[in-house]
């Protein structure tokens, strides 16, 4: 499975500036600005509703913007965005396989969407196949084909132009650890391979794993932007104690000590630098029951920021 | 940033055209199985049954039989239904169900040729059902050589008026129940009322006037005399009346899948 590597240029592969996007009088993308470098992997991150697929809608010129600039491979869109369709693979949100066409002529079908020959879709078609392990399902019908095996055709499809762009909205939602863990290694060696990645989503682990850089998007506007480690480190600290059961006795220490933390009614979520003193402390005045330390992660982050309440 | 309508339509719209194709020929066996048989099945009703009761009838002045006088009506009205009902229900599967368009939007093509290529695609359509109708009706010598082929360009132009027209309701209708209205208020009265089963001086003058309004009327007039082999000037009206429908109805057609789809 070969990445072709993109022509030199130092401009980023996106460029996203102020961009805006209002449904009548709602604004689902607010001024958000980003820019994502050749060979990286960027995540968008954000709750549900939060303009995400908006925004890679507008990326593709599914969606108008209302407002602000974007800019793909150093030109600007809408101008060139057949020019830049070319060269940008896209795999949607909903699972959008022809269902009228079994699993190796989806493939062939949108090769002939990006004019390539029969013979290069059916070379291509056959790397793919082997590389996402579908090789021996070529002429199953779609509708027969587990959830895993829909997504992977999915991301196979979205490849068939040798892309250099590749944008994944929510790649890996509803799939079974198993398909999940399977997805990531295979973006993994694509990113190794140095195709350029936007992904969006909302599992924290897929990020924390996939994304060089992110920004946590919510209500249309940017929170923070960083690397993960970063991110995690200047927003949560290192570690976090987890505090279920003797809530109520032990808040007023954590208020004493002056440590922030997050109250959840019966449990406390306590961020701090040093968790395993803050743990024997506590164990000792309070008992160990319920107690947890773990290290703090990018889902901490994404919690902090844009909180806790339902996201409907 | 205003957003400019990139709605030139290049050739690309042929590859959605080709990938109606390719789903069509892996059926094609029980595709070309209703345009074989529905004729043979009009024309043992009509034929047989009817035919005894009717006789002949009147037609520019001269009476002929009735089966001479519906075998291009059966034509046209298969021209109609092959092409409205691929836009409609058809393509409403694809763009509603089946999200066909929206994978095909994150490739080069944009919306214009999507909907081009399946409008191309109805009216190919009516031409595979136009050709296998007519080696049945043939058959039985009810069509006039060689004026008879001119049903093949006559149903590419029926394909793209009622594709069109198909594709305008698609870009209408909230679900797939909602086209039983187009069919009901439209199609139906179309099929009885354009001078297919009986002449329209049989009507009448104000409902001879309003038949004068259904494109389906000047499809079958248009019809009836490629397969009569009876040319005239009066012909020219029916043409213009469809090439009309056709430059109001297919660009509405774009303009209102853009107006669902782009948001």
């Amino acid at each position: 499975m070969d990445i072709r590597p993109p022509p030199r240029s130092d401009r980023p592969v996106v460029e996203v500036r102020d961009l805006v996007k209002r449904f009548g009088a709602f604004t689902a993308v607010d001024g958000i600005s980003f820019s994502v470098r050749r060979g990286e992997c960027f995540g968008l991150l954000g709750p549900n509703g939060a303009g995400k697929t908006t925004t890679v809608r507008m990326l593709y010129g599914y969606a108008p913007p209302s407002g602000g600039c974007l800019n793909l491979f150093g030109e600007a869109l809408p101008e060139s965005l057949r020019a830049a369709k070319y060269r940008i693979g896209v795999c949607q949100q909903e699972d959008n396989l022809d269902p009228d066409l079994p699993v190796g002529e989806n493939l062939l079908v949108f090769g002939r969407y990006f004019d390539l020959s029969r013979s290069e879709s059916r070379k291509r078609a056959g790397e793919l196949l082997r590389f996402f392990g579908l090789e021996n399902r070529a002429s199953s019908g779609v509708r027969i084909l587990s959830g895993g095996m829909m997504r992977r055709l999915v991301l196979a499809r979205s490849l068939i132009n040798h892309p250099d762009l590749l944008i994944l909205d929510e790649p890996t939602t509803g799939l079974d650890p198993q398909s999940r863990h399977q997805v990531w290694q295979r973006l993994e060696e694509l990113k190794a391979k140095g195709l350029t990645i936007l992904l969006t989503s909302h599992y924290m682990e897929e990020a924390e794993r996939l994304c060089d850089r992110l920004i946590i998007i919510d209500d249309g506007r940017i929170l923070v932007e960083g690397a993960p480690r970063d991110l995690v480190r200047e927003h949560v600290g290192r570690e976090v104690v987890e505090i279920a059961g003797a809530a109520a006795q032990i808040r007023p220490e954590l208020e004493r000590r002056g440590l922030p933390f997050e109250d959840l009614g019966g449990r406390l979520i306590v961020y701090t630098e040093n968790g395993e003193e803050l743990l024997v402390h506590l164990a000792r005045d309070f008992g160990p029951q319920g107690l947890t330390l773990r290290r703090a992660g990018l889902e901490d982050v994404f919690l902090r920021l844009t909180g806790r309440e339902l996201r409907e | 940033m205003r957003h400019r309508r990139s709605c030139r339509i290049s050739r690309r719209f042929i590859r959605v055209w080709q990938r109606n194709l390719t789903v069509y020929r892996r059926t094609w066996k029980v595709n070309f199985l209703p345009p074989l048989l529905e004729p043979l099945l009009y024309l043992l009703a009509f034929g047989v049954g009817l035919s005894a009761l009717v006789g002949s009838v009147p037609y520019r002045g001269e009476a002929v039989s009735y089966l001479v006088f519906i075998a291009p009506s059966l034509l046209a009205v298969n021209m109609m239904y092959n092409a409205f009902f691929e836009t409609s229900y058809s393509s409403f599967v694809r763009m509603y169900y089946q999200k066909t368009f929206d994978a095909m939007l994150a490739t080069p093509l944009n919306l214009e040729e999507i909907i081009t290529g399946e409008i191309a695609w109805a009216a190919t359509k009516a031409l595979i059902g136009t050709v296998l109708m007519l080696l049945v009706i043939s058959l039985f010598g009810l069509v006039r050589y060689p004026e008879g082929l001119l049903l093949l360009p006559l149903a590419l132009l029926g394909g793209v008026a009622f594709g069109s027209i198909g594709m305008v309701f698609t870009s209408i209708v909230p679900n797939i129940e909602t086209f039983n209205i187009p069919i009901f208020v439209f199609i139906t009265p179309m099929f009885l009322f354009s001078g297919t089963f009986f002449p329209l001086e049989n009507l009448p003058p104000w409902a001879g006037v309003l038949a004068q309004v259904l494109p389906l009327t000047h499809l079958v007039a248009l019809a009836r005399s490629c397969t009569m082999g009876d040319l005239h000037a009066g012909l020219l009206w029916n043409a213009a009346y469809l090439l009309a429908f056709c430059a109001i109805f297919f660009p509405l057609a774009l303009v209102r899948m853009r107006r669902r789809l782009i948001k």
